[in-house]
């Protein structure tokens, strides 16, 4: 499969802070792509280099084909962006804006406008300045969507909305793809990018950390399992198997961590003492999440 | 009002300060130097009694001037000249410097959602604009007694001098309490502003339709005006305090109602409900330019109005200027020295359109500096992830200061062209003469713009202080540099002594394509930059 943004290697740095540090994306064709990490670690810096806002000092970006730089115009028209911080113009109408930024992209689907309209709830005849933050998210988020483009750049684009719309979001990201285009969510939600997303990538200090498929990463962490035995297994055979940790064993009871390459391992070592029941739990993304920022954090704490 | 609405007020008091810091010491700073200014130049001018004798005949006579300026009381002294010239105009420059800081410190932290973050602690709900009021009353209160002290130094009056000073002042308390109630209506802050201009020009109005009626006209006008307050306290002139208690008593009914209103109304909301907008774009709104469009016209409207206005007064003026003037041969002098040679009406006319020129590129800067102003708010980004290249946008909103300021001083030079053609007789020769005389400004202006698009191209942040500083080096260079006898040397640098001062001289090309070359030169590289930058 194609890719849709391939960027290798970006620098950017303001005055003597490097907002980017040598990252690298691969966001594939036809795919929702998760761009995960905490705030200031270079998200929007990334999406904004890739809009042409900025100029990166260093590394290879490329877009639909193009360079991003060069050719903002022509990109433009194939990819919508909705803001982290939506700031709408103080006397037009939601409505009116959200025809605006559809005719300035090219053009827009008025029947698919007016049914995001209804379906996010938005009121299109408010005055950009009297609107929540979440409504005018919707707004920027409905021009998105209703626009013919084939690349969504969206930055924490759930920020401000309440749990219903944020359904009504996912939905519109799954058709999105159902229709055939590529999105890239920068988002630091992750039960958001864990339903939504096909490949993420992980970004820390600018640079990436861990890129995948969801499936794939899992791999690269560990399984928490927990068993009830028929017999105490005998002592030390556990603890010598490869890739286990925070094992727990008291008497019938077995609770451990295992990394997920050697999960089968594990449980042909239990089933020698008789299983009587087994939970196995595949690592959360707040778990893989954490287990990169778990130095940030020790460093935070130690530094503390 | 109970103590608990005066809670976080000192803190406020501190924030508004210290964003103020910069802003207000200009504003005294700006009005203390004209007032000082005129006094100073108008005691060396017309040092002898006589020579005043002389200069109040012509003005005695002279309604447009009283339309202007505000009626003249006294004119044998300095002081009483000084009033005259500048009591009216100080006080309406103090209260725009009300208006403009009130809104800020109000409305427009309301509406930025700031105060949210600030109510949120143990702040009373009116405490912002207690704040700010204590702060601007208290500003312009010093301002005054400062005045006072300066023409006191001078050699007037202790009565008259403190009177004009806090005459002046008072001027900006009642506007001060104008902008407290407008922000209390809308929930937008441009129309708050809006709203409290409004009320100042027609107070300008109403005082100058008062002041330029004969015995029998409605001279009681200026009585509905506040600006006609600060002008009737007549320092100098009878000393009438007791009008200055009526200022005082104005400013403090407004506040009162502001109050009032205050304490009925939700945070976030004006009075008059939010109008809902169309439900969608109309076929007008499909472009970045009809966007550029939609929120430069009011402001050029307005623009558009009042140098129609300012155009039409400066130009009735104009024939009996040479009547005013022709008494005093040390003034013809210098007239003719800052305006032309042939003539003293052709050299007034010149110096109007010079002044005019100035005003347009004060219009030319503001909406220049818009172009940083939508790039801080963050419209800009969405605008350019769209199909809009950098430099389309750039020109949608830069038509303003490049083509709208040319417009404005071809209404203005119609406006004087009626006023002063009706009157002489010559609608035609003067209409063409004056739109001209207005047009060929536009050349300095573009100066001016280049030079803050160059500004906005390498160094963004200060993209409206150097347009503002070049705007008011120009002004200086422009009033100051005649009565201070600068040289030309000097004189020549602003763009807007370059200009033929026509009516009256043939107009010569070859400045103005100069000029012209020059603004394109900075237009071009300020593009250039803003074309290689970072955005944000």
């Amino acid at each position: 499969m194609e890719n849709i943004i391939e960027v290798a290697g970006l620098r950017k740095r303001f005055g003597r802070t490097v907002a980017l540090d040598g990252l690298d994306l691969a966001v594939r064709s036809g795919e929702v792509h998760g761009f995960l990490g905490p705030n200031g670690s270079g998200k929007s810096t990334t999406l904004r280099v890739l809009l042409g806002l900025l100029r990166a000092d260093g590394g290879e970006a490329v877009l639909l084909g193009g360079d991003p730089w060069r050719d903002a115009v022509a990109l433009h028209r194939r990819l919508a962006y909705v803001p982290g911080d939506v700031t709408l113009w103080p006397s037009l109408s939601g409505g009116e804006t959200i025809d605006l930024l559809g005719r300035l992209r090219g053009g827009l689907d008025a029947a698919r406008r007016d049914e995001l309209m209804a379906r996010f709830e938005l009121d299109p005849k408010k005055k950009g300045r009297a609107y929540s933050k979440g409504n005018r998210q919707k707004v920027a988020l409905i021009a998105a969507f209703a626009s013919d483009a084939d690349l969504l750049l969206l930055d924490e684009p759930t920020s401000g909305l309440d749990p219903l719309m944020e359904e009504v979001f996912r939905r519109c990201v799954a058709e999105e793809r159902d229709r055939g285009r590529s999105v890239l969510l920068s988002s630091h939600i992750l039960a958001e990018v864990e339903a939504l997303c096909d490949r993420v990538t992980i970004i820390r200090r600018g640079k990436t950390a861990e890129s995948g498929t969801l499936t794939e990463l899992r791999h690269l962490t560990r399984t928490s399992v927990e068993a009830e035995l028929a017999m105490a297994p005998p002592p030390g055979t556990l603890e010598a198997l490869p890739g286990i940790a925070a094992l727990e064993v008291r008497d019938r009871q077995v609770r451990c961590e295992v990394d997920t390459d050697h999960l089968a391992t594990l449980i042909s070592a239990l089933s020698v003492c008789g299983v009587a029941a087994l939970t196995s739990r595949p690592p959360t993304l707040e778990e893989l999440f954490l287990r990169h920022y778990q130095d940030d954090l020790a460093s935070a704490g130690a530094a503390r | 009002m109970s103590a608990t609405a005066f809670a976080g007020v000192p803190d406020l008091t501190k924030l508004i300060t210290r964003r103020e810091r910069i802003r207000l010491p200009i504003w005294c700073y700006a009005i203390l130097a004209s007032v000082g200014g005129t006094a100073y130049s108008f005691k060396t001018l017309y040092a002898t009694p006589e020579s005043r004798r002389q200069f109040a005949d012509g003005i005695g006579r002279n309604p447009a001037l009283a339309v202007l300026y505000g009626k003249p009381f006294d004119l044998t002294t300095i002081g009483g000249l000084t009033m005259w010239r500048m009591g009216v105009f100080g006080a309406a420059l103090l209260a725009v410097m009300s208006i403009i800081t009130v809104n800020r410190h109000t409305r427009a932290e309301e509406e930025a959602g700031r105060f949210e973050l600030v109510g949120a602690g143990a702040v009373g709900r009116h405490a912002p604009l207690i704040a700010v009021l204590r702060l601007v009353l208290g500003t312009q209160f010093a301002l005054g007694v400062i005045i006072g002290v300066v023409l006191v130094a001078l050699g007037e009056p202790v009565s008259g001098s403190f009177l004009l000073g806090l005459s002046i002042a008072a001027g900006g308390w009642v506007f001060a309490g104008v902008a407290a109630v407008t922000v209390q209506l809308t929930d937008f802050g441009r129309s708050a502003a809006g709203l409290a201009f409004a009320v100042l020009g027609a107070a300008y109005l109403v005082r100058a339709i008062g002041d330029g009626s004969g015995a029998d006209g409605p001279t009681w006008l200026t009585w509905l005006s506040p600006l006609g307050w600060s002008e009737q306290t007549q320092p100098y002139a009878g000393d009438r305090w007791w009008v200055l208690a009526l200022l005082v008593l104005g400013t403090a009914a407004l506040i009162a109602v502001a109050f009032r209103i205050a304490a009925g109304r939700d945070l976030g909301s004006g009075v008059f409900p939010a109008r809902p907008g169309p439900a969608g774009g109309g076929r007008l709104l499909g472009s970045v330019s009809a966007l550029s469009f939609r929120m430069q016209r009011g402001n050029l409207l307005g623009w558009a109005t009042g140098l129609l206005i300012g155009g039409a007064v400066l130009g009735s003026i104009a024939d009996s200027i040479g009547e005013l003037l022709g008494s005093s041969a040390r003034v013809q002098q210098l007239f003719e020295r800052m305006g032309g040679q042939s003539g003293i009406e052709n050299a007034y006319l010149a110096s109007a359109m010079n002044i005019i020129g100035l005003v347009a590129a004060c219009y030319a800067v503001q909406t220049t500096a818009r172009l940083r102003t939508e790039e801080t708010s963050g419209r800009l980004e969405p605008l350019l992830s769209t199909a809009t290249g950098r430099l389309r946008w750039a020109a949608s909103h830069l038509a303003y200061p490049l083509l709208g300021s040319a417009l404005l001083l071809v209404i203005a030079g119609a406006g004087a062209g009626f006023a002063h053609g009706g009157r002489s007789g010559s609608l035609g020769t003067q209409l063409a003469q004056l739109i001209g005389a207005g047009l060929i400004q536009v050349t300095a202006v573009w100066v001016v713009v280049g030079l803050t698009v160059l500004a906005f191209g390498f160094a963004p942040a200060a993209t409206a202080f150097v347009g503002w500083s070049a705007v008011g080096f120009c002004i200086l260079l422009q009033e100051l540099g005649p009565i201070l006898k600068l040289s030309h040397w000097i004189t020549d640098i602003s763009p807007f002594s370059q200009v033929p001062r026509a009516p009256g001289v043939p107009v010569s090309a070859e400045p103005l394509l100069l000029m012209t070359a020059l603004g394109g030169a900075l237009l071009v590289a300020g593009l250039i930059g803003f074309r290689r930058r970072d955005i944000g």
